[in-house]
């Protein structure tokens, strides 16, 4: 058996790990153009930072591919062809397979904005970004980040630590807000603004000024201001990267279709990570593009490969990130209305930590934690036992993560909630 | 103030100047995590900058260590200004003229606190690390620096009660424990008690309840060290496998070797049977682990290999508190679930070279003989990931936690695993 996996991304080698552990004895082989090892895509901006070195991101040391029997290949894909099962690559011959899987992750949006194609302007997603971005960057005195998300401050970050001059563009009325409730937004504003970056909300691009020679040199807003600059992010997320499947007869939606086990239309075939739909009863179909559902996907799939009955079923949510030097770590429901829920939000005076519980009449449904760290098994647990709001309060310094030493903040939020609720 | 106060005040305000330079460096940035441009400066990244500094503190322990020697082939006193510019601080603390490791103790006990200093602005937003710099910085200057002077003021043996047997074999070796029995009073009693409890009591209590960083990374000089001076070059320890490999053999070995030691000054002070060999193996060791490894080496090296060279593939204190951290201790590293997302900070700011990735990222916590606690992979954790903790059970320790002495046999190889 002879399973091929398009893309070295978190979901595509979580998958060949975990299918080696279960199979010792199949061929299983990786296909990337983006780089020979796999390494963390979080931690490009680190190395942009001169935190890390390249070498520092790869997941494994370099023996432990060949020791473990995965074959990297390096090559682009360029063709995938479900009835002679082979796909097709830039150079070196075809690759035969049995079962393939197709992780080949996202590609940055862009909207279709006047000068999107310029010189100077570009997205951040993978190696080849960074290389351009170290191109793009030179001589820059001010860039112009479009799109208030995760990859948007990082940027707006990492251009930050290299001395140059930040406005960002962000088409909510405050950073991240769709995802985040107003105060946590809020607060981040602030330390986005603190950090000298010149925050624009509630402000979209209109175009990108062409310099005459194919180049960027300035953006127009929706409000008609122009903002000379020499470098353009565009951080308005990202979309399944799928343009390889055309015409291969493997069913597409806005990403990959496939079902909860992530089969495709066509048997032995199967996608997971960014760039999978899943279709879901109800119609309402999910594309997950984060670090920790792409490795959930990979871990499902790889049973799957190996003929157990799995499917995926994301659990209790979590996520993290860090906005700046802000950290925030997050579980289960928070900002999802649910009905009757209610918000418990504390937030310290210095305006660098904060706390928010949402419950309801039964339990405790979720937690947002800002500049302070919490146990995601702990958190998970309330959640899953349904913990009410009174047990969770008066069990909180439980879930506090923070190094020793910290000043613990549970006793002064516990206070301000108890009087809130009263 | 006597003309030979002014050598001693300039070397003060420089350190004190430089200790301000980094104060407020540190104060015109928000507190966070800072490195960048690490991996691009020549000093850090192990550029021609680092080679040169770490040629310049190789060569210092070299003039240091074998100054006589060089002397003999008819080299200048390199050494002698400086001893001499200390003359008037060494007398007020000691009542004797400086000597070369006054010299040295007082330019040690500086780059501690100097380098203190920047690590107390580097990190003003992270408690932990602000705790175990001013220990450091405490114990070098007061049991490290200061207690010693006074007791040779005292007229007393210059006696270190931060440093114990294993690390400083001389407490525990026959001729230590007969130089500290033949002074009047009581001082030396106290001071073979002292070292005794250390050894046999403390080091394994405390090791249990908080493992091996109450001392490596809280007491001790070596540690102090590297905690101050060491930091801007932490990154540079090797994570590969094959390090681990090599540390295994070189820092067991060395254990090995001041084992034989101690027991054969001990043989050959009850019996007398070897004669001169003992007292040679003796000297032996303190030239080549020492001098040579310690010094030359773990410090020299500092720029290219990191700053923990000692500590890591060398230092049999090291070596018996990674035996009861691994195997009899509460502490462990703990991992938030299945938050990590494989950046790679952790490993690379790990001085013990430490491949903490490789566990974050499967969710497992962090067992290690070597970890020193020094807390930096759970500070630079963009994600929050990581935690020093004393836990309070074994269950969430390693496979075989709950009967130590087995698992410890069986990672040794006398029992057959189970």
């Amino acid at each position: 058996m002879h399973v091929a996996i398009i893309g070295n991304g978190i979901a595509g080698i979580t998958a060949a790990r975990e299918l080696r552990k279960r199979k010792p004895d199949w061929r299983i082989t990786v296909i990337s153009g983006e780089s020979d090892h796999p390494y963390s895509r979080p931690a490009l901006m680190y190395v942009f930072m001169g935190h890390l070195r390249y070498e520092h991101t790869k997941l494994y040391e370099d023996w432990f591919w060949p020791r473990n029997r995965i074959d990297l290949v390096r090559a682009w894909v360029t063709r995938i062809d479900v009835a002679r099962k082979v796909v097709e690559l830039d150079h070196g011959a075809p690759i035969a397979w049995d079962q393939l899987v197709i992780a080949t992750g996202s590609q940055s949006n862009r909207f279709g904005w006047p000068g999107q194609d310029l010189a100077g302007v570009q997205g951040l997603y993978g190696l080849q970004d960074l290389e351009l971005l170290e191109g793009n960057c030179r001589g820059a005195k001010r860039a112009v980040i479009v799109g208030g998300g995760l990859i948007g401050i990082e940027l707006a970050e990492m251009l930050h630590s290299r001395g140059i001059a930040i406005t960002f563009l962000v088409r909510e009325a405050s950073y991240w807000s769709n995802i985040m409730p107003a105060e946590e937004s809020q607060l981040i504003n602030q330390v986005i603004r603190r950090e000298g970056l010149d925050l624009r909300l509630s402000t979209q691009l209109r175009e990108i000024v062409d310099d005459g020679k194919g180049r960027a040199c300035a953006v127009i807003t929706d409000r008609g201001e122009k903002i000379e600059c020499q470098l353009v992010g565009l951080t308005a997320g990202v979309s399944p990267s799928i343009g390889l499947l055309a015409g291969s007869g493997i069913e597409t939606g806005r990403g990959v279709l496939v079902d909860p086990s992530f089969r495709t239309n066509v048997p032995g075939v199967h996608a997971a990570g960014d760039c999978a739909e899943i279709r879901m009863p109800g119609g309402k179909n999910r594309i997950e593009q984060l670090w920790y559902t792409g490795k959930m996907h990979g871990q499902v799939l790889a049973r799957v490969l190996a003929g157990e009955d799995a499917s995926y079923d994301r659990g209790i949510w979590f996520n993290s990130a860090k906005f700046l030097d802000l950290e925030y770590q997050t579980y289960g429901l928070v900002h999802m209305n649910v009905p009757g829920e209610r918000n418990l939000y504390w937030q310290a005076g210095d305006g660098l930590h904060a706390l928010r519980l949402v419950y309801t009449d039964e339990a405790v449904i979720g937690f947002n934690a800002l500049g302070i760290r919490y146990r995601h098994k702990t958190c998970e647990r309330w959640i899953q036992e349904k913990r009410s709001v009174e047990y969770v309060m008066q069990n909180l310094p439980e879930a506090n993560f923070d190094p020793e030493f910290f000043r613990r903040h549970e006793r002064e939020m516990v206070r301000a909630w108890k009087e809130q609720i009263a | 103030m006597s003309a030979g106060w002014v050598g001693t005040t300039a070397i003060g305000l420089i350190a004190l100047g430089a200790s301000c330079a980094f104060w407020f460096a540190a104060r015109g940035r928000t507190p966070g995590i800072r490195h960048d441009g690490i991996m691009f400066r020549a000093l850090t990244a192990r550029g021609a900058i680092a080679w040169l500094l770490g040629i310049l503190f190789t060569g210092f322990y070299v003039v240091l260590y074998f100054y006589e020697d060089l002397q003999g082939k008819g080299l200048p006193r390199v050494l002698d200004g400086g001893i001499r510019l200390l003359d008037p601080l060494s007398r007020a603390l000691s009542g004797h003229d400086a000597d070369k490791w006054f010299l040295y103790g007082t330019l040690y006990t500086l780059a501690v606190l100097v380098m203190g200093v920047r690590m107390l602005a580097k990190y003003r937003h992270n408690r932990y690390h602000q705790v175990r710099t001013c220990s450091v910085m405490f114990f070098q200057l007061g049991f490290a620096y200061l207690i010693p002077a006074f007791l040779k003021a005292l007229a007393q043996p210059e006696f270190y009660f931060s440093y114990f047997w294993p690390l400083k074999p001389y407490y525990l070796f026959p001729s230590g424990i007969r130089d500290l029995i033949s002074r009047p009073g009581g001082v030396g009693v106290f001071m073979i008690a002292w070292a005794a409890i250390a050894t046999f009591v403390a080091t394994p209590v405390l090791t249990f309840f908080y493992g091996k960083r109450w001392y490596c990374s809280w007491v001790c000089g070596c540690g102090g060290l590297a905690e101050t001076l060491g930091d801007p070059f932490r990154q540079n320890s090797d994570k590969s496998l094959r390090a681990w490999r090599i540390e295994r053999v070189t820092i067991h070995s060395v254990l090995v070797l001041i084992v034989i030691t101690t027991v054969l000054l001990w043989l050959n002070a009850w019996k007398g049977i070897l004669g001169g060999a003992s007292q040679t193996f003796e000297r032996l060791y303190g030239l080549y682990i020492g001098a040579i490894f310690s010094g030359v080496v773990g410090v020299g090296f500092y720029p290219i290999f990191g700053s923990r060279v000692w500590c890591r593939f060398g230092c049999p204190m090291a070596a018996i508190l990674g035996f009861f951290q691994r195997f009899f201790s509460r502490f462990r590293i703990t991992t938030n679930g299945g938050q990590c997302i494989s950046c790679g900070n952790c490993s690379t700011y790990c001085e013990m070279g430490i491949d903490v990735r490789a566990y974050a990222q499967r969710g497992e916590n962090i067992v290690r003989g070597s970890c020193v606690g020094c807390g930096v992979c759970a500070a630079v954790c963009p994600r929050g990931v990581l935690s020093l903790e004393n836990g309070s059970t074994h269950a969430d320790r390693y496979a075989g936690a709950d009967r130590p002495v087995q698992a410890f046999l069986e990672a040794a190889g006398v029992r057959p695993r189970t």
